[in-house]
């Protein structure tokens, strides 16, 4: 690990404004951005530890939503009443990822910012146009297992590791975020993450000098939410597909950089479409790179099973 | 020369006032500064929970954190379960009366998850096993086998670790 200044976030503007620094990282639970910075993937200068902000509460929000501070822990949120009853979805997301002990430090907007699990994007031995833009991309002709069917480019084939964010897009979820100057927004979690393009370095529309206060979850639409998830062990491992139902929306995880929202899937239902014509509708347009060739099967069925249980069909 | 910085941690109820360098994971700190070994350092990414502390009552691995994120807080390693010299905690018993190890090298780990994993279904925490979550969770073996997957063996010992939990959660 790279040598580093250690210091406290004095107030939330303080954070956001340390982020406008290129060399600074904000430290939460720490289970990537450390692990990161011990393979020197990650070299910032100065870390600014947030886990003193006020940050941390689950409220009940006007309207009947929820609101997830930044820092709530996965297993705060998980284990919380509200959400345990009214978004079984969030905490089945959660509970389907990592451990006990990294649930217990990873925190809501960590998981949101947390970095690819791209085997190449980790060996430093290799390219990785995502690391070390222009550097080009291994995974591609590579071993490429773990990496995506959907919106990939000829930089960058790597998908986003969280779980929670399929979750959070079925539900229709917002972050909040903040500047240095008080400036808040809301983004979609749908519209957080960038796809990889020509500049797969670009990961998220936060701006420097921009962080995440809060995830807002509004009402849950009339329906059963689901979460499925398929990955090599039954328990502490990245998905290789998964997909998040809420009534009737769907989102998928493990197929692209960022959580993939079946709206041609809820159109093609919409318009009267049969399952087999739904899930057509949105993974005909899947390209799968030699070894993940396979999740575009194993996408199209677990879409088509997920939908059926979400309307009441036999699977 | 990265500048130091000075935190308090209370181990096992004893208080260290240390200067560290900030890089230092809480790991390091148990084992080389304060030679707290019974702690171990397997994979160091997060992974195969040998690692596995207590922090204020919580489970975390201990490699995926810095010292410096736990100032004032309450460690707890397994040096620090035994209710005294010459006696050991319950799941330290149950792991001998079971044969829950071979090499040994993961049992530190496991039995600090083990003893905070049933704390955290008394206090009615819900895993993946759960059919419904908002139930009090029971006891199950697939519900320990999924509450305990963040611990690793390569010897394989998981029936016999699972059989040393399920005799102290049944106590």
């Amino acid at each position: 690990m790279k040598p580093f200044s250690y210091e406290h976030a004095a107030n939330i503007a303080e954070a956001a404004k340390a982020t406008a620094d290129p060399a600074t990282r904000l430290l939460a639970g720490g289970t990537n951005l450390l692990d990161l910075m011990k393979l020197q993937i990650e070299t910032p200068t100065r870390i600014v530890d947030i886990n003193r902000l006020p940050l941390k509460a689950i409220e009940e929000a006007p309207g009947g939503g929820i609101r997830i501070g930044a820092l709530a822990t996965s297993t705060q949120i998980a284990s919380h009443p509200s959400v345990r009853a009214r978004y079984p979805l969030i905490a089945r997301s959660l509970l389907a990822g990592a451990s006990v002990q990294l649930r217990n430090k990873a925190t809501a907007a960590g998981n949101l910012m947390q970095r690819t699990r791209c085997a190449y994007f980790y060996d430093t031995t290799k390219p990785c146009n995502r690391r070390v833009p222009g550097s080009g991309c291994a995974a591609i002709g590579g071993l490429a297992r773990t990496d995506g069917i959907l919106g990939t480019s000829n930089a960058c084939i790597a998908v986003h590791p969280s779980d929670l964010a399929v979750a959070l897009t079925a539900l229709d979820a917002t972050v909040e975020t903040t500047n240095g100057e008080g400036k808040v927004r809301s983004i979609p979690v749908a519209d957080l993450h960038r796809l990889p393009g020509a500049s797969p370095h670009l990961e998220t529309d936060l701006p420097p000098g921009e962080i995440i206060t809060a995830i807002a979850v509004p009402p849950a639409p009339v329906g059963e939410q689901i979460f499925r998830k398929v990955r090599d062990r039954a328990s502490f491992a990245f998905a290789l597909v998964s997909v998040a139902a809420s009534g009737p929306r769907y989102a998928l995880g493990g197929v692209a950089m960022k959580p993939w929202r079946a709206t041609a899937s809820e159109a093609a239902l919409a318009a009267g479409g049969d399952v087999d014509e739904a899930v057509a509708a949105e993974l005909s347009q899947a390209r799968g790179e030699g070894h993940a060739a396979y999740k575009i099967g194993l996408a199209k069925r677990l879409l088509g099973s997920v939908i059926r249980q979400s309307r009441g069909e036999a699977q | 020369m990265t500048d130091l910085t000075d935190i308090t941690l209370v181990v096992n109820g004893a208080r260290h006032a240390l200067a560290l360098d900030p890089r230092t994971s809480l790991l390091e700190v148990l084992r080389d500064h304060l030679n707290l070994t019974g702690t171990k350092k397997g994979c160091d990414q997060g992974q195969c929970g040998a690692c596995t502390v207590m922090v204020d009552g919580l489970r975390i691995n201990s490699c995926l954190s810095l010292a410096a994120m736990h100032d004032g807080q309450a460690i707890t390693t397994i040096e620090g379960i035994a209710p005294s010299a010459d006696e050991l905690h319950p799941l330290q018993a149950a792991f001998i009366e079971r044969d829950a190890f071979q090499c040994g090298f993961c049992t530190a780990g496991q039995i600090i998850s083990g003893i905070a994993m049933l704390d955290e279904v008394k206090a009615g925490q819900p895993s993946q096993a759960a059919e419904d979550l908002a139930a009090a969770p029971a006891l199950t073996d697939a519900e320990i086998r999924e509450r305990m997957s963040g611990n690793l063996c390569r010897c394989s010992a998981y029936p016999h670790i699972l059989a040393a939990i399920r005799d102290v959660a049944g106590a």
